[in-house]
Parts: structure tokens; C-alpha cells; sequence
């Protein structure tokens, strides 16, 4: 693997070595390195791209890394990734895209990730994207996770998107059984003419079962952000999503909200708030020594933590 | 040495001109403790933003230790040593009460306990705070003696001061009052305070006494307090300008 390889996967994995644990390392469309343990075991599709991740029933405190690089320029690929979480188990999975496109070409991954996740299984969930390399060439990834929680189970998908993708349009589809719990926390930050589409759609289908859907995002530049959330209450349950934008320069921000309350006993709450920086913000951080520029980055980084 | 010749400063109130600060003149020496006074919207808070450069006079000078401040921006007066704690203090998601210490201070890599220290000042138990985002979560009163740290932490040459003891009422005002005897005795440099609280005027080395945005009278409390009884808010600590 060469340095621009190993730096995508540090950006995007935090690997900077062989992980302990599970991992399937994907790079330039090929594999490039997996490893299963006696709980976690991963195989290759035999009818599509893409793997199978089978986690035994009561595994705890195990972690499985799946990294995808890309460092080709005008590689596109779609792969699918099927992840079934066995009952009680409780396990953290890490994937991320990284894309260094040098070249004139489109480089592009989309990824299709699936969860089964078992009765009172718990999973964090940790996805980041990024894209860097000097080329014209568009970095374009297109995730979709799609997550199916059976009664009791818990799943905290945190996803990350901060700089290089030109464009993103990804899809969280989530339908939640009884007593099982969906959080859902994002971050982008857009720039340059990058465009970011996030479309979540959860369906609260237990009694008390629950979702929380967060995003932060800072747009700026000539970019465009476009956030759709629609949560469907189907039972007694609970449901809140929330959009919070920074928008600077000339850059546009849509959010569209949805709630659809289907039983007298659902509770669904939507919130949006999109604004610039707050003058007095930037006074404040001026006041203890910092320039206006600094001041900027500090909001920015903070809102984004 | 902070000195303010002929300061003026007016706004554009529908097309007619509100004069604000009326050509005000001081000299605040190093060292010295003192507390501006006087009725709301007399020009107290205005006074302070333009000392601290986040508003700018129309005409007249600030000169701070022998450089002409006048045209500096707000981070440049912060770099040469004027701190501002605000009435009203900002909230910012994601950035926590250490961030801002540590911003304050000067020094990134500040030990959290040192950074505890100045919440510990301010009565906050520095434990439960030092991680929190200065966000809405925290209070009014909370917000407010965060800010107080935060200009504790930095320590400055000049520290403004704006009603600091306005929402911190269930808090001891004595430990309010040792915490800037012990500023004014650490930085060895110049606290003023806008405040409208006896018992601040009463440690005060002098009192500014400012009405109508003229200045009334600048002397010991001996000396203003008696001209102070005769402006009608003076014992109001409620007040927001």
C-alpha cells in the first residue's frame, strides 16, 4: 500500500496500522486485506460486489473495521455491504470512504450497507467520507444505509463528511421494532460548488420504540446542502430530528422536514434552524485575541465537534 | 495608563443625530480599581464597547499606555491587554467552558486544573462545568459567572467589567467582591467596573460618574456619592442598557 493509501485510510478509519479485531480493507475496487475472528466472520458475495459480515449472537465489545479507498482516478463502483448483528451482541463497526482523485476522470463509490440488527443487540456505527488530490476530476459517494432494528435493540450510526466530496447523496432508511432505539448524528460541511443531499426516512413500527435524527452542517463557499428527514409514527413512540446549518458566503440551504403521526400515541417532534454566524460570536472570540478569520474557524470547528 | 480625550459619539436616530457620549474626557491610571455609575442609558456600556473597539467614536481619542488605540481593531486592543466581560454573554454550540479558558489564558495547552482554578473563583464547582458547551443548556447566572472566569483567565492590563453582578443574585456578593480584590491584586493592572451596586462602589479606588452621556463628576466615593442619591435608578441593579 503506498503513502497516499495509508493516509486515506489514517483520514477515514484512523488506521494507521493493521486494526485488532475484524477488518476487510477495500482498495481501488480490489481487496486489500481481511482478517475474521472466531465471533465475527466475513465473506465475500458470491452475486454481487460486496461482503457479508456475520457477528454471532452475545459477541461484546468486538469491532469490526471496513475501509474502502480509492486512490484511482475514473474508478466507480457500487458495492454492497450486508451486515447481520446477532442477537445481545453488543459491537462497533467502522467503515469510511476515502478518494483521492488526481486525475480528469469521475472517481466514485456507493456504498449499500444493510443491518439486520437482533433482538437486544446494540451497534455503534461510525461512517466518515472524504476526498482530496488536485485533479479535476468530481469525487462522488453515494452511501446508503438502510437498518433494520428488531425489538430491544439499539443502533447509533455517527457520520461524518467534512471536506473533499463533491458530491453526496445518501440515503438512511431505518425501521424500528419494539422497544428499540434509532440515533442518527451527521456532520458536512460543504464547500467550493460541492453539493450534499441527506435523505433520512425512519419507521417507528414498535410500541416505544424511538429515533433521534441530528444534523450539523456548515455550508459555505457556492455549495448547496439539501436536508430531508421524514419520520413515520406507527405505534406508541417517540421521534425527533433536528437541522442545524451554518450558512456562509453564498451558499444554499434546504430543509425539509417531514413528521407523519400514524397512532394517536406517537410522539414526533421536527426542529430546523439555518443562520449565519452570529455577529456577536465573532465580537466575542475578537475580544479574547483572535481575528475575525480565526474567530470564524473556531465557531465552525466547534459546531462540528 | 488608559486615556480618553474628548470622546463623542453619536448614532442616526430616523435622521436626526442622538449624540450618545458627549466629549468625555479620563484619565484611568494603572492599577486603580474603578466603577462607573450612573442612570440607565446614560452611555456606560457604550463607554466600554469603544474602549474595547467594538464600536468606534465619531470623533475624539483613546490612547492606551502611550499607543493611539482609536483605530485598532477589537483583536489587536485584546492583544495589547484590554479584556471585556460582557452584560450579556455569548453562547456558542459546541465550544466548551475549557475552550474559552484556555482561548483567554493564552495558552492551549492550559491543565484543566489550572483552567478549573478561575471556575472554582467564580463559585462554580469546576468539575461539572469545564466540559460544558456554552450553550443553552447553561443559565443566565451560569453564563454569567463563566464570563467572569474566562476575563479572570486572561489576566489583562485593563479588564472591563459590565454589570457583572447582574443575574447572580442567589450567589454571596462577598465572594463577587473578593474575586475582583484579588484581580485587582494579581494583574496589577486596571479594573472598571460598569455597576450599579453599593457594596462594588464602596472597593472602588474611584467612581465615574456619567449621566446623559456627559461626564459628571470623577472623584472618590466621598465625593460622588452625594451627587449619585440625586439620579433616580441609581439603586436599581436590574437594569439592562
Amino acid at each position: 500500500m503506498d503513502q497516499i493509501q495509508k493516509n486515506l485510510l489514517a483520514e477515514v478509519a484512523d488506521l494507521h496500522e493493521i486494526p485488532t479485531g475484524a477488518y476487510n480493507i477495500r482498495s481501488n475496487g480490489e481487496g486489500a486485506g481481511r482478517r475474521s475472528t472466531e465471533n465475527i466472520e466475513i465473506v465475500t458475495k458470491t452475486d454481487k460486489s460486496g461482503i457479508d459480515i456475520n457477528i454471532k449472537p452475545g459477541t461484546v465489545r468486538e469491532s469490526v473495521h471496513i475501509p474502502v479507498i480509492i486512490s484511482e482516478t475514473g474508478l466507480s463502483e457500487c458495492v454492497y455491504n450486508d451486515f447481520y448483528i446477532g442477537e445481545g451482541s453488543d459491537v462497533t463497526i467502522i467503515a469510511g470512504c476515502g478518494i483521492h482523485n488526481c486525475g480528469d476522470q469521475k472517481s466514485q463509490h456507493d456504498g449499500i450497507h444493510t443491518f439486520y440488527v437482533g433482538k437486544n443487540a446494540k451497534v455503534r456505527y461510525v461512517e466518515k467520507h472524504y476526498g482530496e488530490g488536485d485533479g479535476n476530476g468530481d469525487i462522488v459517494l453515494n452511501p446508503q444505509t438502510i437498518v433494520h432494528l428488531e425489538e430491544g435493540s439499539y443502533m447509533e450510526m455517527d457520520s461524518v463528511q467534512i471536506k473533499g466530496v463533491d458530491s453526496t447523496i445518501r440515503v438512511t432508511k431505518g425501521d424500528v421494532a419494539a422497544n428499540a432505539t434509532f440515533i442518527v448524528k451527521e456532520k458536512i460541511m460543504t464547500h467550493g460548488h460541492q453539493l450534499a443531499e441527506t435523505d433520512f426516512q425512519v419507521e417507528l413500527n414498535g410500541e416505544n420504540s424511538n429515533t433521534n435524527v441530528v444534523s450539523r452542517s456548515v455550508a459555505r463557499d457556492e455549495s448547496k446542502q439539501i436536508f430531508k428527514s421524514y419520520i413515520a409514527g406507527n405505534n406508541k413512540c417517540h421521534g425527533h430530528s433536528e437541522c442545524d446549518a451554518i450558512i456562509m458566503d453564498n451558499a444554499k440551504v434546504d430543509a425539509i422536514p417531514g413528521l407523519s403521526a400514524n397512532s394517536v400515541d406517537a410522539s414526533l417532534i421536527h426542529e430546523a434552524a439555518i443562520g449565519k454566524i452570529a455577529g456577536e460570536q465573532l465580537v466575542k472570540l475578537m475580544t479574547l485575541g483572535l481575528t475575525e478569520s480565526e474567530a470564524e474557524a473556531m465557531i465552525v470547528n466547534g459546531f462540528l465537534k | 495608563m488608559l486615556e480618553i480625550q474628548n470622546l463623542c459619539y453619536s448614532v442616526d436616530n430616523e435622521g436626526s443625530r442622538k449624540d450618545i457620549i458627549k466629549n468625555v474626557s479620563l484619565t484611568l491610571e494603572d492599577n486603580k480599581f474603578y466603577v462607573i455609575t450612573g442612570p440607565n442609558g446614560s452611555g456606560k456600556s457604550t463607554m466600554a464597547k469603544l474602549i474595547a473597539g467594538i464600536e468606534k467614536p465619531s470623533s475624539g481619542k483613546i490612547i492606551f499606555d502611550g499607543t493611539d488605540i482609536t483605530d485598532m481593531s477589537i483583536t489587536d486592543r485584546a492583544k495589547a491587554g484590554i479584556s471585556f466581560a460582557f452584560q450579556q454573554p455569548v453562547r456558542f454550540k459546541g465550544i466548551t467552558v475549557k475552550d474559552l479558558i484556555n482561548l483567554a489564558a493564552g495558552d492551549e495547552k492550559l491543565s484543566t486544573a489550572s483552567a478549573c482554578e478561575f471556575l472554582s473563583e467564580v463559585g462554580l464547582c469546576a468539575r461539572d462545568y469545564i466540559n460544558r458547551e456554552i450553550n443553552a443548556s447553561l443559565s443566565g447566572g451560569e453564563l454569567k459567572r463563566i464570563e467572569i472566569a474566562v476575563t479572570l483567565a486572561r489576566s489583562a492590563k485593563f479588564s472591563l467589567f459590565d454589570e457583572p453582578e447582574a443575574g447572580i443574585d442567589l450567589w454571596s456578593f462577598n465572594n463577587l467582591i473578593k474575586v475582583f480584590e484579588k484581580l485587582h491584586d494579581v494583574t496589577h493592572g486596571s479594573i472598571m467596573i460598569i455597576s450599579h451596586q453599593e457594596k462594588i462602589i464602596n472597593i472602588a479606588d474611584e467612581i465615574i460618574l456619567i449621566a446623559n452621556g456627559e461626564l459628571v463628576k470623577k472623584g472618590t466615593k466621598e465625593e460622588v456619592l452625594p451627587l449619585l442619591t440625586g439620579t433616580q435608578s441609581f439603586s436599581c441593579k436590574y437594569t439592562n442598557e
